[in-house]
């Protein structure tokens, strides 16, 4: 019954990607590059070979993580869009835990702190967006926005000042991790553990959405806050909680930035997989799965950054002209939904006619 | 300009056209929902379209109004064939609509919006000296007067609805279609505008077509009635020569008898709802529940009366959980509740609020998943954090057969049902417990059709025989009337009158409506 609806969120996706590749295309010629050659190189460098496909899967993992810090909440209603802010207070959380700790105690334990700690401040970052919203109804867009740069003035004010480390002289950072306390490698791969932290965030988050009593209310109290209420869910509650899972995604994801690739927190914690989270939960639908597949499409258009710059001459935030092509057109495509004739069930709207006299008619109960 | 200048004479001249529907068809896909369905509107006449919901009076409108286009028939007008395209074709030829919800701009004046109905464009500057001129020549002509220079959010909704009819006179409109007008009227607003509209009927300055599915108001005021079922023209007559139980066995196809609901005496009643003092704001922070106090008993149906907007909407919210009080208590069962979700699992709590869609359902969820909401987290339908999808499922199945939900599968979105159908999900919801204890039911059957309203009234009525007290706030008299054990007045937000229904009186129930 529903293959039409199925096919629609699959196809409506696709194509607004397919054209943004196409605006992203004119964009290239008309700053001179060859469009179709730089099709090729974004394709090489992000899914063209096991080594090249290895560099997408380090800069899907950050994103699967962050774009959570959006999803979760849009399930509740709430537009969100702090992964920024989260990611960094949970780099600094992660960073500071780690830097304490030291060497006192076996790695596993400082990683495990670490990630506590970074989902800890994450947390805690967007549950202040949602305890706003719920006390004071402040808006929580604007509010997780301002937040972002609250926490990306704290980041450089503690990196520059009370955490820097003497060493770093043209790039302030905090002192560097312990080596024994850096996150490895999947074994046989360059692709570090977050990877999988951030498969098995996704997958919990969609078990949660989709089969949870709590994951019902959170849709409930997101499809109608009245209904909500009738049925005595406790909204606040939710707001809170959901806020809170959203940013220790986001904060997890900060932790293994810190952890996995940088080994200290310095103004490349915000290198935007923050807002490249937003992108991939606008175009996943908000739905947990098909993020990681869209993670895996964002990570592979930042990983080309590099080579369109060495190989076509393009500045390296061409990359972030794409990036925002594809969410533009992304979300216009959400207004498509439910206008295109060929994706409307057909008989859907009305039980059958009244037929007069069919006897099996109870037969077709259900499908 | 040109419009506007010439239109005072036009007026004067213009008389109500013939409006002639000949053989009108119109599918959608496979359903046919008018089926070579004929209507003719006589000049000067009050004529009602009666039908249960879906029987394709609203379609029939709509294609007389060029919203749709019927695949079959025409419409003649004062005897010449003519095609109507949009609804501005429709205006064009003296034909005007009022719709079931407003719409006129909230923040606008009634001055203003009756401009704006009339704005076509060509002018670029309001001469509004000229405008108000015009407006309050209007207004003095006019059938009924609303204040000019109020905003529209603070007109009451009879007034409203009064300002709906009065941009379609403004517009010169001549055939006057009424979608259910009085759905969102108290008895007095209904019966006040419906005689108007009938004395302007019978001077000859108007034709008024009124779908609806009160039989008092086809009665009281239409003098031709055509009846409609499952899309076929089934009936059409004078209304003299019609007896109710007549119009009934046309639209509901048998005959049938208004069914009086036979009440069981109680014994042994206990107190069930207490409310002490209770105060509530709207949603701009003025008071509208104010003070109230009232005892609900088990097996009894406490009915509350009011012209709408004085406090009821917040009072019942505040009792299902929507809204916070501002001071006082509510007690069920003796104990303190604050309606949260154990509470109401505790006490069995469960309520039929106005508008489903929008109070009692997540548009966007499944009907199975709606069905679930009172229950998803208790077993069989959860176990521990999970759910059971299958246990919200076979659930969901057996109240679809159970209270004959006509939905295509119990997967369906709930906003792609019927009204009536979405109504009966909640109904299944709310009333299927085994046990209830205390329902709070608002305007439960508000602009539902003829065989949901006698469903729904007869569900409330068999719950308080079981035993279940039963609040039942209404903007429908005679709704109260015949399901109250005990009637309770409120007006601005205050109760002031209250009487077991044995011994009401009318007259002291509407005065204190008014007020006083």
């Amino acid at each position: 019954m529903a293959l039409r609806k199925t096919l629609e969120s699959i196809c409506i996706p696709i194509a607004a990607i397919l054209f943004g590749l196409l605006l992203f295309g004119l964009f290239c010629s008309f700053v001179g590059a060859n469009p179709f050659a730089v099709y090729a190189s974004i394709w090489k460098a992000a899914f063209g070979s096991w080594n090249t496909f290895q560099n997408t899967l380090i800069r899907a993992a950050p994103l699967m993580l962050s774009s959570l810090c959006t999803l979760l909440p849009a399930r509740l209603g709430l537009v969100i869009i702090g992964n920024e802010g989260a990611l960094v207070m949970g780099g600094l959380a992660a960073v500071s835990m780690g830097l304490a700790l030291g060497t006192a105690v076996p790695s596993f334990w400082v990683q495990s702190f670490m990630a506590l700690a970074g989902m800890g401040a994450g947390g805690i970052w967007i549950a202040i967006v949602g305890a706003l919203r719920h006390y004071r109804a402040v808006n929580e867009t604007i509010s997780s926005l301002l937040l972002n740069y609250i926490a990306i003035a704290i980041l450089n004010h503690l990196v520059g000042g009370p955490m820097r480390d003497p060493n770093s002289l043209n790039k302030p950072s905090t002192a560097p991790l312990a080596e024994i306390n850096m996150l490895g490698d999947i074994p046989g791969t360059r692709v570090h553990w977050g990877l999988v932290y951030g498969l098995i965030a996704c997958v919990i988050a969609y078990f949660l959405i989709q089969r949870t009593t709590f994951g019902f209310s959170t849709r409930a109290a997101g499809g109608n806050m009245r209904a909500a209420r009738l049925a005595g869910l406790p909204v606040g509650k939710l707001t809170l909680t959901i806020c809170f899972l959203a940013g220790s995604c986001a904060g997890l994801a900060g932790m293994v930035e810190i952890a996995a690739v940088q080994g200290a927190a310095n103004e490349s914690l915000n290198v935007g997989y923050g807002y490249g989270g937003i992108l991939v939960a606008f175009a996943a639908r908000q739905n947990p799965l098909a993020a990681i597949l869209v993670s895996l499409l964002v990570g592979g258009i930042l990983a080309s950054g590099g080579i369109l710059q060495r190989s076509h001459g393009l500045p390296d935030a061409t990359v972030l002209v794409f990036e925002g092509i594809i969410f533009l057109v992304v979300l216009y495509s959400d207004s498509l939904y439910g206008r295109l004739p060929f994706f409307k069930e057909k008989p859907d709207r009305l039980p059958p006619a009244p037929q007069p006299a069919i006897p099996t008619s109870v037969t077709a109960q259900g499908s | 300009m040109t419009t506007t200048t010439a239109a005072p004479t036009a007026t004067a001249v213009r008389r109500p056209p013939e409006l002639e529907v000949k053989g009108m068809t119109k599918r959608f896909g496979s359903l046919v929902a008018l089926d070579q369905v004929s209507l003719h509107l006589k000049p000067g006449t009050f004529h009602a379209l009666l039908g249960e919901n879906g029987a394709g009076k609203s379609t029939l409108v709509k294609c007389i109004m060029g919203f749709y286009s019927p695949d079959h028939g025409e419409i003649e007008i004062d005897g010449t064939p003519c095609t109507i395209a949009s609804p501005r074709d429709a205006h064009h030829h003296g034909i005007g609509m009022v719709y079931q919800h407003f719409t006129s701009v909230p923040a606008m004046t009634v001055a203003e919006n009756l401009v704006l109905s009339r704005f076509d464009g060509s002018q670029f500057l309001i001469n509004w000296a000229k405008e108000r001129e015009r407006l309050d020549d209007f207004m003095q002509s006019s059938p009924f007067q609303v204040p000019l220079d109020v905003p529209i959010a603070q007109l009451a909704a009879g007034q409203k609805q009064k300002l709906e009819i009065l941009k379609q006179l403004y517009l010169e409109s001549k055939i006057l279609i009424l979608d259910e007008p009085t759905s969102v009227l108290t008895p007095d607003e209904a019966d006040e505008i419906l005689s108007l509209l009938q004395q302007q009927v019978k001077a000859g300055d108007l034709s008024v077509l009124i779908i609806t599915h009160k039989f008092r108001e086809v009665t009281q005021f239409a003098e031709e009635v055509t009846v409609l079922r499952k899309g076929q023209l089934v009936g059409h007559g004078l209304v003299q020569d019609l007896s109710v139980a007549d119009m009934a066995e046309m639209m509901m196809g048998e005959r049938r008898e208004l069914k009086v609901v036979d009440k069981v005496t109680q014994e042994d009643v206990t107190p069930v709802l207490e409310v002490h003092d209770l105060s509530a704001n709207k949603d701009n922070g003025l008071v509208a529940v104010n003070n109230v106090s009232l005892t609900v008993n088990s097996g009894e149906i406490v009915g509350i009366a009011g012209v709408s907007g004085n406090g009821q909407k917040e009072l019942v919210e505040v009792l299902a959980g929507q809204r916070p009080s501002t001071s006082g208590q509510i007690k069920i069962n003796g104990e303190r509740y604050l309606a949260t979700r154990k509470e109401m699992f505790k006490h069995r709590v469960f309520s039929l609020p106005e508008e489903p869609l929008k109070n009692a359902c997540i548009p966007q969820m499944s009907v199975a998943e709606n069905m679930a909401l009172r229950t998803f987290d208790q077993p069989p339908q959860a176990k521990g954090i999970w759910l059971i999808l299958n246990a919200i499922r076979q659930a969901a199945k057996g109240l679809v057969q159970q209270f004959s939900v006509k939905t295509p599968s119990i997967e369906t979105p709930v906003h792609n049902l019927s009204g009536g159908n979405v109504q009966r999900t909640v109904l299944a919801r709310e009333l299927s417990s085994e046990k209830i204890n205390l329902l709070i039911a608002a305007n439960p059957c508000f602009g539902l059709d003829f065989a949901a309203v006698e469903f729904i009234h007869a569900q409330i009525v068999e719950a308080r025989n079981r035993g279940v007290a039963v609040l039942l706030v209404s903007e429908d008299l005679d709704e109260l009337l015949e399901l109250s054990d005990r009637i309770i007045v409120i007006s601005s937000g205050q109760f002031l009158y209250e009487s077991p229904i044995a011994s009401a009186d009318f007259s002291a129930i509407s005065h204190a409506m008014a007020g006083h």
